[in-house]
């Protein structure tokens, strides 16, 4: 019901600053009245969050990542035993539910490693790696596409090239490129997904920059005088922030996906890190003795992407409007 | 027997914030040959109940009637075969939309040979026979060469003339038009409001013609009926209608005619359709009615008889004056 | 529409340069002395290393290192690679037709399954179909590759016994010469009985594992976009003429939903590409991104240079293709 107010509510709440202001009553009357609605309209966080938790997929994907993120926090101490400490008793041990024991409750690995152990820490490595790559790519995004946006002419031409080429390489491709320039490890395989996705910030902020600079507030805010760093930061950038978030979401998936196939092809981190695709990768002799270290590591990358799609996809619907299809 | 008829018809529509009538109790009849206008203010359920009738309201939609009979065939019952069999052949439709109703990415020609194709016993060259023939009809000059051409590359007044060319390409009993010319500019609207017109006269088709344009509905229909909020609220031959109105709701639209109108100022109706959320309780027009008294704004109005244009009213106009019910029973 | 192309066409130059540009500072960036990366040899003689500096043109000036390499890639020099010692050009070209048919194949997979499933999904929108197919969709979309591979691999071909394991053709059995490059069309020229069989064999799964996310972007791009279309004037105006639910969504809605499905397909081509990569890997698969991965391993980065220029060209030319294919199929663009 309450979201039911929340498209209702606002009608009535207009009208009656109009008529104030109309009327050419004092400044502060005015301020006074537009002060007031604020109470009864949601604010903008509980208007998103009610219009976010109606799409129960969204819901689910924000608990699996939630749960899965303050496993990757607490790992040391969820995690019943070290990622790289070897059991050389227990080699190739099956998992729990396969004859195996709660002491390796998913089995262990070709040198007696826990996997379950692993695949806890890989988490702190998978989040990891979405998290820097996304933090990194939307702010260098944020900056190349506002500088394409405002400065226009040869900036913009130069940037836009660069970005039209790294598009044209194939994704895997291109961080295959970075990674043997720069030699396989955790934070080259960052910098190799960073290159790989920026393109698709500075293209959005760009664009979506280029079309709000065409609006009346900012050639009110260009008239009053406003600085172009403040002009391009705090009044146009705000208004670019949705579809930024959203494909900041996504992106989070995309690169945590982009960073296991590195890992996977031995480009990624480096053994004995507990990188889910390396996990894969070191697990792929064993498809018929032990299926079970090729299943679980897959299951987990699975179970990450598609809980942050869903709960992007649910973003994308609650901020943006446009994008919107029911 | 008439053409169509129509008995308390209503369609509702399911929405998220619960169910929402966008037509009530709606009573029609067309003779073959005859012009009906259908008068009403954007949102008054004119179209969708049109729409009923022709069987393409979304599946949102549910419709009941008492009574939905064309061409002695009850459309209720009809297997949606069947009913195919008919729409599109005996009773054809005309959008309001020209340019966005034509398909943009076939040719006029394959759209208008599409419909013979999927009715009528036609051999490929008759077809296109047809089809050139129907184009000179409409008034479209150089109609081999139009056939070819994509509807974009037609002006929206051409556009309504090809819909008219589809519409009429099966030899239809009855065309049903939605606000033919409302998406027009204005010197066009008369030219294709006259060609629907001469058509008409010349084949003896019948033709519903869904309008809001009062004036229209002047030089143009034998009878209106005028709706209001989903609801049919007065049914009058057009001569009558304009001479002596019953419903408050149709004597203010026509005061608010320019041409009718005798001060500075012209009239206008106060306040709007009403929604979902604010429908009164008892006449739906009485939040705006000049006469609403008490018993219309709690009691629902009951429906008066053909010499009261079956004007849906608790206090019915005569020469402008509202009658109490006893007296006008 | 000439003046369409042509613009395009112009576009699409720069890219070109700046591409050669970053492949051309990539090599130069690599950790290792190029002589040595080149020639294998260590601790080489000051005269001998003038000589070889000078025959790969490394004393000149970096702006004419460019020029010539620039000048080489027109004129298909793309570099000799450090292992075979062939052409990279020549490399390329024998592998590509195995790339190319699995990508074809995985496309058509996606194709086929894809749009009719989205097609349904939109018109029985909200309905159990609609949320499986959304379902699988999304889990298509988030699937890592790699471990679908090895995952089909477990059980269609080690549990299940149904299809090989790896590469491209049973080659104990059957032996042919290559004539097109694409062993469906060989193993049928060959004559031989089975070989085409065998060919199919070893095609689907890498098939079905390289078009499972092309599949679920195209499901829900087509889904998505027959949704809009649905809700158009014109399709009323078909229903108003009678014609059957099958023509109706079928070639009036359809028609008009796939204009922006085209443009997400032709977008799958890098994607494409870069799957066959991991692909290729996993299934043995001979194709370029197998032999991508190969050349870092062995240090041979003339090949990995020229096949990473060759595929993007590949990418570009498709995209190019992709925009043409648009104009053709969109009559208002193609009058406008």
């Amino acid at each position: 019901m309450a979201e039911e107010n929340a498209i209702d509510d606002p009608i009535p709440a207009g009208p009656e600053r109009l008529v104030l202001s109309d009327s050419g009553l004092s400044l502060s009357a005015v301020t006074v009245a537009q002060a007031e609605p604020v109470g009864e309209e949601p604010s903008p966080l509980r208007a998103f969050w009610s219009a976010f938790s109606e799409n129960r997929g969204a819901v689910l994907g924000l608990a699996i990542v939630v749960f899965i993120a303050l496993l990757a926090v607490f790992a040391p101490w969820v995690a019943p035993h070290s990622p790289t400490e070897q059991f050389r008793q227990s080699v190739l041990l099956p998992p729990v539910w396969a004859g195996g024991n709660w002491s390796f409750p998913f089995g262990t690995d070709a040198v007696g490693r826990d996997v379950l152990s692993r695949l806890i820490y890989g988490a702190r490595i998978s989040l990891g790696i979405g998290l820097s790559v996304m933090v990194v790519s939307v702010a260098v995004g944020i900056v190349l596409g506002l500088a394409a946006a405002f400065l226009r002419g040869a900036v913009e031409v130069v940037v836009m090239r660069i970005m039209d080429v790294v598009v044209a390489i194939p994704s895997l491709v291109l961080a295959i490129l970075v990674v043997a320039v720069l030699g396989p490890s955790l934070v080259n395989t960052i910098v190799a997904v960073t290159v790989v996705y920026l393109p698709r910030y500075v293209r959005l902020v760009r664009a979506a920059a280029i079309a709000e600079l065409s609006k009346e507030y900012v050639v009110a805010a260009q008239v009053a005088g406003v600085g172009k760093l403040r002009l391009m930061f705090v009044t146009v950038l705000p208004n670019c922030l949705a579809p930024l978030i959203v494909q900041a979401a996504l992106g989070i998936s995309d690169a945590i996906l982009e960073a296991a196939a590195l890992g996977f092809l031995g480009l990624g981190a480096q053994p004995p890190t507990p990188e889910w695709g390396a996990m894969l990768a070191d697990a792929r002799e064993f498809i018929r003795s032990a299926p079970w270290i090729v299943t679980l590591p897959g299951l987990a990358i699975l179970v990450t992407v598609v809980a942050i799609n869903l709960m992007g996809d649910g973003l994308r619907d609650a901020l943006d409007p446009k994008l919107r299809r029911s | 027997m008439p053409l169509l008829s129509i008995r308390n018809l209503s369609v509702t529509f399911s929405t998220a914030r619960g169910p929402f009538r966008a037509v009530d109790g709606v009573d029609l009849d067309v003779e073959a040959g005859e012009l009906v206008a259908i008068v009403g203010e954007s949102g008054s359920g004119k179209s969708v109940a049109m729409l009923a009738v022709m069987g393409l309201l979304p599946w949102t939609a549910k419709v009941s009637a008492d009574r939905l009979e064309f061409d002695g065939r009850d459309l209720l019952t009809l297997s949606p075969r069947e009913r195919r069999r008919i729409v599109g052949r005996d009773l054809a439709m005309i959008f309001q939309e020209p340019m966005s109703s034509l398909n943009p990415c076939f040719t006029v020609g394959f759209q208008i040979r599409e419909a013979m194709a999927a009715h009528l016993d036609l051999s490929r060259a008759q077809r296109q026979a047809r089809a050139v023939e129907l184009l000179e009809l409409v008034g479209i000059p150089e109609p081999e060469r139009r056939l070819k051409a994509f509807p974009h590359q037609l002006s929206g007044g051409m556009s309504q003339r090809v819909m008219i060319a589809m519409a009429l390409a099966c030899k239809p009993k009855l065309i049903i038009a939605d606000e033919p010319t409302t998406a027009l500019d204005v010197t066009i609207q008369a030219q294709i409001l006259d060609l629907l017109l001469r058509l008409q006269r010349e084949s003896g088709v019948g033709l519903v013609l869904i309008t809001h344009d009062m004036g229209v509905v002047a030089e143009t229909s034998q009878r209106v009926c005028v709706q209001y909020a989903g609801q049919q609220i007065e049914m009058q031959p057009t001569r009558g209608l304009f001479r002596d109105p019953h419903h408050p709701y149709t004597a203010a639209l026509l005061a608010a005619l320019p041409e009718r109108a005798s001060g500075r100022l012209l009239p206008s109706i106060p306040g709007v359709v009403p929604g979902l959320a604010d429908r009164p309780r008892g006449c739906l027009f009485s939040p705006r009615c000049r006469f609403a008294t008490d018993t219309c704004r709690n009691v629902p109005p009951p429906r008066a008889g053909a010499e009261l244009g079956f004007a849906l009213c608790h206090t019915p106009l005569v020469d402008g004056v509202p009658q109490r019910r006893e007296m006008a029973a | 529409m000439l003046k369409l192309i042509f613009r395009r066409v112009a576009l699409t130059l720069p890219t070109f340069v700046a591409l050669m540009f970053v492949t051309f500072v990539a090599v130069r960036m690599v950790p290792g002395d190029p002589i040595e990366a080149r020639t294998g040899e260590r601790g080489i003689a000051p005269e001998r290393l003038a000589a070889l500096r000078h025959d790969l043109g490394l004393d000149q000036p970096v702006w004419k290192q460019f020029l010539d390499y620039a000048y080489g890639l027109l004129h298909g020099d793309f570099g000799v690679s450090i292992v075979t010692k062939t052409p990279v050009l020549h490399e390329f070209l024998i592998l590509f037709p195995a790339t190319l048919e699995l990508a074809l194949c995985a496309l058509v997979f996606a194709i086929v399954l894809g749009i009719p499933a989205g097609v349904l999904a939109a018109v029985k929108r909200g309905s159990v179909l609609d949320h499986s197919v959304m379902t699988v969709a999304l889990a298509g979309y988030s699937m890592p590759i790699f471990w679908w591979g090895l995952l089909l691999i477990m059980f269609v071909s080690e549990y299940l016994g149904l299809t090989p394991v790896s590469g491209r053709m049973d080659l104990i059995n059957y032996y042919f010469e290559p004539v097109t490059g694409f062993m469906l069309i060989d193993s049928l020229l060959s004559g031989q009985e089975g070989a085409f069989g065998a060919a199919v064999a070893h095609l689907i799964l890498p098939s079905i594992v390289l078009g499972t996310i092309p599949l679920a972007v195209i499901a829900r791009m087509t889904r998505s976009s027959m949704l809009e279309v649905l809700g158009e004037d014109y399709v009323r105006t078909a229903r108003a003429k009678g014609l059957s639910p099958l023509r109706v969504v079928g070639l009036h809605a359809l028609r008009n939903a796939l204009i922006p499905v085209v443009t997400v397909v032709g977008l799958q081509t890098g994607t494409l590409l870069a799957g066959a990569v991991l692909t290729e890997t996993i299934f043995a698969w001979p194709g370029v991104g197998k032999w991508l991965i190969e050349s870092i391993s062995r240090r041979d980065y003339p090949a990995l240079q020229g096949g990473i220029m060759l595929i993007s060209a590949i990418v570009i030319l498709v995209n190019l293709i992709v925009d043409m294919l648009y104009v053709a199929i969109n009559p208002r663009i193609r009058h406008g």
